[in-house]
């Protein structure tokens, strides 16, 4: 048995992410050499419904890219080996731009700080930004949100299931206590 | 998977995640860094025991491109041309601490028996008739491309069959994509026996070209006949090389592949060559993804479990 609350519904996670759309927008005084990349794999579709929102406010989407960061983690060492996805970037997007990383979750942060090692191989931004849809906290690196959906206390054995319509076929995100023996 | 020592035995889907591996790495050779820390702290020995340009420059830039350390150790001015075992020289190496070996040899199985001495991984870059396994992937890979699902092709394999680690690497890949392969050359260097692998065989260069989706032209190796099999490079080029005329005989779109180094004029035409169906460039490219999606695989990791 596992226990399971609601944290978003489809509703809340489309309101988060309009909201986080004009944020963005305020913070950079438009979208002016604003790139948004998503992080692999629920940053992506994020990153594009975003992107979509901004095209509400601003009359145009900021251009896109996509990022996977299993290059660049610092734990394969203590992992069985994981494959990677495709990566699509090109200087045009990272060089002199502010560079918003999208992510579906927020937790150690070092996902991010992977992304960050990333961007910079593809050029030199002017700033890097950070949206995610939650942030639940135990950073183990000097890493912070920009622009957050929701801001969810949590235990660090509880995991945040994100699902997402293009990848899961339904938005909700939920907290998930696994009990003893459940596989995480 | 601990070591990469043939294609043969291979299960089909260990092929396409590298397949696969290898399309994603791609894009890192169009990067403006091409330094990535995913290897860093690794350090891989080229032990390459025969000539080779195109291989070891492949094998010594993928590396790098992830982030590992590369030396090279050549059968001329190393120990080996003192005496020195081949077992000898890789302990040492391993003694002085390298994380994976990568050993082109004139003889077949040598990479399979190091692989018993050695308790890093060891990719085997060519050993004898036997098999050059990135390059049967690289070749699959390039056909995915250019063609979509393997499986729907016909491909054809024209030349020096039997003295071809090429083309043993490329049946064992096609074959386990589900491909349909006919073998064409001369009878001298024709195993019949092939057919047991499930694959056509024929003399004949206009029956064999009929209705095949790609070509793989191999190249006529001279240094690895022991004279007489063929009766001279003009017949050859007259009865087996490709030609505009020759390629007529296959599919209207059909694609022309060859491993290099290639003999222009012998085994393939010039214009065929720097014509658009020939997807050599493409190969060339995709040898370094191939590369670097196999050394992720094996060093990428935890160490798999034996």
């Amino acid at each position: 048995m596992k226990n399971i609350a609601l944290l978003l519904d489809s509703d809340a996670i489309r309101r988060a992410l309009m909201r986080i759309a004009h944020e963005i927008v305020e913070r950079n005084h438009g979208l002016d050499g604003v790139s948004l990349v998503g992080i692999r794999r629920r940053g992506v579709p994020l990153a594009k419904r975003v992107a979509a929102n901004i095209a509400l406010i601003e009359g145009a989407a900021p251009p896109t890219g996509v990022l996977d960061i299993g290059l660049y983690r610092d734990d394969r060492e203590q992992r069985p080996f994981s494959a990677i996805d495709a990566t699509s970037l090109n200087p045009g997007l990272i060089n002199g731009r502010v560079v918003v990383l999208v992510d579906d979750v927020l937790f150690t942060g070092r996902t991010v700080r992977a992304a960050m090692d990333a961007v910079s191989d593809f050029g030199r931004p002017q700033a890097i930004q950070l949206a995610v849809l939650i942030d639940r906290g135990h950073r183990e690196l000097p890493i912070r949100a920009d622009y957050v959906g929701k801001n969810v206390p949590t235990a660090r054995a509880e995991q945040v299931r994100v699902e997402l319509e293009e990848v899961d076929g339904a938005d909700q995100v939920y907290l998930e206590r696994a009990s003893e023996g459940d596989e995480s | 998977m601990r070591d990469l020592l043939a294609l043969q035995n291979l299960p089909a889907q260990d092929i396409r995640d590298i397949l696969d591996l290898s399309q994603n790495l791609g894009e890192i050779l169009d990067r403006p860094i091409k330094k990535l820390p995913t290897l860093r702290g690794k350090a891989i020995v080229n032990l390459f025991f025969e000539p080779s340009t195109r291989t070891r420059n492949s094998f010594e830039l993928a590396a790098k491109y992830l982030g590992a350390d590369v030396i090279n150790v050549q059968k001329s001015g190393s120990s080996v041309e003192k005496g020195e075992t081949l077992w000898d020289t890789a302990t040492n190496l391993r003694q002085m601490g390298i994380d994976a070996a990568i050993i082109r040899h004139q003889v077949s199985g040598v990479p399979e028996q190091l692989a018993g001495v050695l308790d890093v991984p060891v990719i085997n870059a060519g050993d004898g008739s036997h098999e050059h396994p990135t390059q049967g992937l690289l070749d699959v890979l390039t056909l995915r491309q250019a063609k979509g699902d393997v499986g729907q092709l016909k491909v054809a394999i024209v030349g020096d069959v039997l003295h071809s680690r090429v083309a043993r690497s490329d049946i064992w890949a096609m074959r386990a994509l589900g491909a349909q392969v006919v073998l064409i050359g001369p009878a001298s260097l024709l195993p019949e026996s092939y057919r047991e692998l499930g694959v056509e065989v024929t003399t004949d260069l206009r029956e064999g070209l009929a209705g095949v989706d790609a070509v793989q032209v191999l190249r006529l190796q001279k240094e690895r006949q022991s004279g007489g099999e063929i009766p001279s490079q003009w017949e050859y080029r007259a009865r087996w090389g490709l030609t505009a005329e020759s390629l007529g005989w296959a599919k209207p779109d059909a694609v022309v592949l060859h491993p290099g180094p290639q003999n222009r004029g012998v085994e393939i035409d010039s214009d065929i060559l720097d014509s658009e169906r020939a997807l050599v460039r493409q190969q060339v490219r995709n040898g370094v993804a191939v590369r670097m999606a196999v050394l992720f695989r094996l060093l990428g990791g935890a160490h798999d479990e034996q």
